[in-house]
């Protein structure tokens, strides 16, 4: 079991980030005109509004609060605030804005598979990739449920070793950190891992391409021959 | 000062007759692809009407254009730089497909399939975005022409605005126009300035607006900063395209394809050198009736000695400006003043210009009289309402419509008096400003419209962009950014859709 444990958690996210990292690479010095956001808002605008921004609102803030949480070392966040706090901290807005995320994904998935205009216009990957996030949100807000069996914070140290020993390279003691945290943990890894997997292959390209230049350029743009 | 040249384009609306050849042959090259069915980079509407998109003139509603803020500033209506970003996820101001009209296609094998009946078969409609049947097609890319759907609906025209609009529903003083209308390659376009990516550029050399395919991101924001809703969003490739003013033709000295193609000869191109350092505090100017004329300060006199030598300062070529200076489009909007801009209250600077319609005298009959002013009839009493054509041409500024119809037809008068009565009626002329000479030109450009008057196209030097001209030989063409990929294989990694290929319905070859 436990090769096995290191193929999934200390091998294969290096797969994935490699995959993803190349990939994405190939395609945007290929194929740029396939990297796109790929929205669907001229088909059916009715409802997208509320689905879309509740959706993104909440993903992006679970994202950045997985990658300040995971990667921050005990020793730093301790200045600041005590493990078990850090723990309710993560249960509460990860649940607050886990839910605002459900709602808007339950009502894309629902857009995309009943607007006749919008399924008909839709990739297998944009489908796909819905469900996909939708698994991985559910996992994630079991997890909450999980984590209330030990709110002293322990498990979550345990996962930070693993992100922060990943990017640090050292895959097999990763692999170790997590050995014994719950079955629920380990498939929302697993299936996070998958969506990096996936990742160059998809939409979610656009992701990269946050237009945060646009705030400083000029409102002109003018080509020279 | 730094000196630009653009080709910009003149459209004489007095003979436009409505008959959609340049929409139909811009359709045939440009968008008769997959996701682009509802797209017409070049439509003609008749007003009074709402038009396509719905209402697309009612900014209220869509956001277009630019607004000059209480600092004397402006900005995209549609919001500044953190308004755009943080509506990226839904942009509240975007026409949806219905706003343009789903876009349909008839089942036209039933009629070949289908099994002996007592009923002759019919060919029914079907969507081409779902593939789905339809119905009843309830709206078209030219639902209004000829003043077609009832007038309570064709009224929320916003160029009625400031009129008394009631009476024009009346079978009497019913009028009507044609509009032909393209992207408009603004000095200061809008679509430009919302574009999240950078992806929408303006060239230098012949001012063409373009979007560059390989960097948008299909935010979508252009589709809503543009006032005239020129940019369409393909909703197959996820990204936006426009009118590119037939730049291959354009670099090769050729009119572009609406241009050719137009059979009442409206249609007249020509460089205009402008002064780009003003472009900013021109579209600031802060009263909207004073951006007219505002806009014309940009534009330099080719023939002036020191614009020409700052113009070969600036680089531009010999061929251009000599081009500039035999511009019909300089003639027309600067010189004589007949060609307007389409709603410069927008603060976008277009670069496509109307000549106002004359239309037929009003009630003239009824009044047994004509109301004249020397030999002119007077412009008051003209069907097409001064006031409308204001609003839809000077920010509702009568003053230049007037002047502009009033040209023409002194210019008719002129000639009728030399041809019929075989006298110079030079006062004629005294009275609206203009001289022999150019009330001969006019007539010239005008009535008689040479295809060599029309289009003044200086060729694009693009020879000059391949400095070595060994290492590109064997170079591939246009492609969809795939190196020297044709498109045609079928696998593609990245889930592209392919762009030459109709996925919604199946497309049936003659004699399958």
């Amino acid at each position: 079991m436990s090769n096995f444990n290191n193929l999934l958690f200390g091998v294969y996210p290096y797969i994935t980030i490699f995959i993803c990292i190349v990939g994405c690479w190939i395609r945007f010095d290929r194929e740029p005109y396939t990297w796109k956001a790929d929205s669907s808002q001229m088909l059916n605008g009715k409802g997208f509004r509320i689905a879309s921004n509740l959706f993104h609102v909440g993903v992006i803030f679970i994202l950045l609060g997985h990658f300040v949480g995971l990667l921050t070392p005990v020793s730093i966040y301790h200045h600041f605030i005590s493990t078990a706090d850090k723990q309710m901290l993560a249960m509460v807005s990860g649940g607050f804005f886990g839910v605002l995320c459900l709602i808007g994904l339950l009502m894309l998935i629902k857009r995309r598979l009943t607007d006749p205009r919008v399924r008909a216009s839709s990739k297998t990957s944009d489908i796909l990739i819905l469900i996909m996030l939708l698994v991985q949100l559910v996992l994630g807000l079991m997890t909450i449920f999980v984590s209330m069996d030990h709110l002293d914070g322990s498990v979550m140290v345990l996962l930070g070793e693993w992100a922060q020993s990943i990017v640090t390279f050292q895959g097999m003691q990763a692999a170790a950190a997590i050995e014994s945290v719950h079955i629920i943990y380990k498939l929302h890894i697993l299936v996070g891992l998958t969506m990096i997997l996936m990742f160059p292959f998809t939409r979610l390209v656009h992701v990269i391409s946050v237009p945060i230049w646009y705030l400083g350029r000029r409102y002109q743009v003018v080509r020279q021959r | 000062m730094k000196i630009r040249s653009q080709i910009g384009m003149v459209l004489n609306l007095d003979k436009c007759i409505g008959c959609h050849t340049c929409s139909i042959t811009c359709k045939n090259v440009w968008t008769s692809r997959e996701g682009m069915e509802y797209a017409w980079f070049n439509n003609v509407e008749t007003k009074p009407g709402i038009g396509y998109p719905k209402e697309w003139e009612n900014q209220d509603k869509w956001n277009g254009g630019w607004v000059r803020k209480s600092n004397g500033d402006i900005q995209p209506k549609i919001g500044g730089k953190f308004r755009v970003l943080a509506n990226i996820f839904a942009n509240p101001d975007l026409p949806e497909i219905d706003d343009y009209y789903e876009p349909f296609d008839y089942d036209y094998q039933h009629l070949h399939t289908a099994p002996e009946v007592k009923h002759q078969p019919t060919a029914r409609p079907r969507s081409v975005i779902s593939g789905k049947r339809m119905q009843k097609i309830e709206w078209g890319p030219n639902w209004e022409e000829i003043l077609g759907t009832e007038f309570a609906k064709r009224s929320k025209d916003k160029n009625f605005d400031n009129m008394q609009k009631e009476i024009y529903g009346e079978y009497e003083n019913t009028f009507m126009m044609y509009l032909p209308r393209l992207c408009e390659h603004c000095l200061n376009p809008t679509c430009a300035a919302s574009c999240p990516s950078g992806a929408i550029y303006k060239r230098e050399e012949d001012g063409i607006v373009l979007i560059d395919q390989e960097k948008c991101r299909g935010w979508r924001m252009c589709v809503s900063g543009c006032p005239y809703k020129k940019i369409y969003y393909n909703w197959k490739s996820g990204k936006s395209e426009k009118c590119i003013f037939c730049y291959p033709r354009i670099e090769a000295g050729m009119p572009t394809i609406c241009s050719e193609t137009c059979v009442g000869r409206i249609r007249y191109l020509g460089v205009l050198l402008y002064d780009a350092d003003k472009i900013k505090e021109v579209a600031s100017t802060a009263s909207e009736t004073d951006l007219y004329e505002k806009q014309l300060e940009v534009f330099l006199d080719p023939n002036d000695p020191e614009v020409i030598a700052q113009a070969r300062k600036d680089g531009i070529t010999d061929s251009v400006i000599e081009a500039a200076q035999k511009s019909p489009v300089y003639k027309m909007a600067v010189d004589w003043k007949l060609a307007l801009p389409l709603h410069p209250e927008y603060r976008t600077l277009p670069m496509v210009w109307y000549v106002p319609s004359l239309s037929p005298i009003q009630n003239a009959v009824e009044a047994g009289t004509l109301g004249m002013a020397g030999v002119i009839p007077d412009i008051r009493s003209l069907r097409i309402p001064l006031k409308y054509l204001a609003n839809l041409l000077t920010a509702g500024d009568e003053e230049p419509i007037v002047r502009a119809l009033e040209r023409l037809l002194a210019m008719r008068a002129y000639k009728r008096a030399e041809h019929v009565e075989g006298i110079e009626d030079l006062e004629v002329l005294r009275q609206v400003g203009l001289s022999k000479k150019q009330a001969e030109e006019m007539y010239r450009y005008l009535a008689i419209a040479n295809y060599e008057d029309r289009y003044v196209i200086p060729t694009g030097h693009r020879e000059m962009n391949v400095p070595e001209a060994y290492g590109e030989k064997s170079g591939c063409g246009f492609t969809f950014g795939n190196g020297c990929g044709t498109g045609k294989s079928d696998v593609n990694m990245f889930g592209a859709k392919k762009v030459s290929r109709r996925d919604v319905i199946k497309t049936v070859n003659v004699g399958e």
